[in-house]
């Protein structure tokens, strides 16, 4: 009873805790994210606008976040935070910036990524705040202190010379077809499909090892036409290949090659609709304000 | 026969792998690089100092004790040889420690010091020293807590079964992490006086 009695308490507690808990990171839906409905869709859509036209000149991504508040932590901690989920930037080249704005606490800041330091220096984006930011702010002007700031963010950032962006992909899902063509990943089925031959018996093992390859082409590509065609490429490949790769001996140590697919993240983005971050860094740069 | 050999071969190979060398090298990369980066941002606010303090001079001469306070600071920290080793002493890692907290107490003195001083907080250089700060000590913040995260899966995968066993095979021992200095000063709620003090402060 009495066990019972603490393990209760110690469940509410957690409950208070959970109660505690960090304002959370919003989903990033595009390249502005309101939680506050302090801009209207005009607003929103032009923002959007100018931001995809820096992605597509420099390749850099910004993006704007309003939240009512990041109570109990404080700006600097809820930014970095978001800027760690969201992975704005280009990934080793990391020139992804963040502006958030928390409209209760009347803050806001400018979370640089690696790759802009340069540029947009902690004294530029303090100025940015400062001079062209906060005055709208004061005088309740949102929709025009964070566009002018947009602006001027990608007007430094213009100025800075950056890798080239890549060339706009024809379709979305191609860097899953090229997983899908990945050597590692031809080798694996190879000697998977030798392994299963050799323990299953010819028959089976085919089959089985068709049907792995369909099921696995079916959950990274979606199509269940190209799946099929693999799980069948596959089957006659394992039952009527003679048997090479085990024969001479060395498909023993690759085997742990086959679980590289899992890591797949980190992709390039920005195709027409949706919005990711493309894998940037951050490590605290910029600067903040009040108004 | 030979093919079921050689499965077992690739068994074996596998599980030689699971017996985490490979994550603790990892990890033990990784606290490095980590360490590097606390380093690295340490460094750039020491570099700030003698810049910060010169543009002080200019507006608050009559505050030369909190100045000279932050130079000897700055001469402290100087002084340890702050090499990626460190995290593996926690002697010298306790006094690199101390040393930057000094550093720390004395900067915030001096901040506290140049809101008696209009004509210094409205300095274009002073401003623009002080948001370089302000983003340096962010990033120490960063990169502290960064450090903390690596070392903290490092120290999980040195004591937990079976990386433990490689870990004394080899001879991976814990490595230190930061601390709150002023533990008992943060753990008593500050006191809140409305009384009127009788020499109010210049504003």
């Amino acid at each position: 009873m009495k066990a019972a009695r603490a393990s209760l308490l110690a469940l509410l507690l957690c409950w208070a805790f959970s109660a505690w808990a960090d304002v959370a990171v919003p989903p990033l839906t595009g390249r502005v994210v309101d939680q506050t409905g302090t801009l209207s869709a005009d607003d929103i859509a032009t923002l959007t606008q100018t931001l995809r036209g820096l992605e597509l000149r420099k390749g850099s991504q910004v993006a704007v976040l309003i939240v009512p508040t990041t109570e109990p932590e404080t700006i600097e901690q809820y930014s970095i935070r978001v800027a760690e989920a969201w992975k704005i930037g280009r990934k080793k080249v990391d020139d992804g910036a963040l502006l958030v704005v928390a409209k209760n606490d009347r803050k806001l800041r400018i979370e640089v990524g690696y790759g802009l330091e340069g540029a947009l220096t902690d004294v530029t984006a303090r100025r940015i705040i400062d001079e062209i930011i906060t005055p709208k702010f004061k005088s309740g002007d949102f929709a025009g202190g964070i566009s002018a700031g947009v602006d001027r963010i990608v007007g430094v950032v213009d100025g800075e010379p950056l890798p080239a962006p890549e060339p706009q992909q024809s379709f979305g899902g191609s860097d899953r077809f090229d997983l899908m063509f990945n050597p590692l990943i031809i080798f694996g089925i190879f000697v998977g499909g030798a392994i299963l031959r050799t323990v299953l018996g010819r028959l089976i093992g085919s089959v089985a090892a068709g049907g792995a390859v369909g099921v696995l082409a079916w959950y990274l590509i979606g199509s269940l036409v190209f799946s099929v065609i693999s799980a069948l490429v596959a089957f006659a490949f394992t039952m009527f290949a003679e048997s090479t790769a085990s024969s001479n001996g060395r498909s023993g140590g690759w085997s742990g090659g086959g679980s590289s697919w899992g890591g797949s993240s980190g992709g390039s983005s920005s195709d027409s609709g949706g919005f990711s971050g493309g894998g940037g860094s951050f490590g605290g740069g910029g600067a903040s304000g009040s108004w | 026969m030979r093919r079921l050999w050689t499965v077992l071969a690739a068994l074996a190979t596998l599980s030689l792998t699971n017996c985490g060398y490979n994550t603790i090298q990892t990890n033990d990369e990784q606290v490095k690089s980590s360490w590097s980066e606390v380093l690295n941002q340490y460094q750039r606010r020491a570099d700030l100092v003698p810049n910060l303090v010169n543009s002080v001079k200019g507006f608050a001469q009559q505050e030369k004790d909190v100045l000279l306070g932050v130079t000897n600071a700055r001469a402290k920290v100087g002084s340890i040889q702050a090499t990626p080793e460190l995290v593996n002493d926690p002697g010298a890692f306790a006094k690199f420690q101390a040393a930057q907290g000094e550093l720390t107490s004395a900067l915030s003195k001096l901040l506290v010091v140049t809101e008696n001083y209009p004509q210094l907080k409205s300095d274009a250089l002073f401003r623009d020293l002080m948001s370089q700060l302000e983003g340096t000590e962010n990033r120490i913040t960063v990169a502290r807590n960064r450090y903390i995260k690596t070392v903290q899966d490092y120290n999980v995968t040195i004591r937990s079964f079976p990386t433990n066993l490689t870990a004394m095979a080899f001879g991976y021992k814990q490595k230190a992490n930061f601390s709150v200095e002023n533990e008992k000063e943060i753990s008593t709620a500050p006191k809140v006086d409305f009384t009127p003090t009788p020499a109010a402060p210049a504003k």
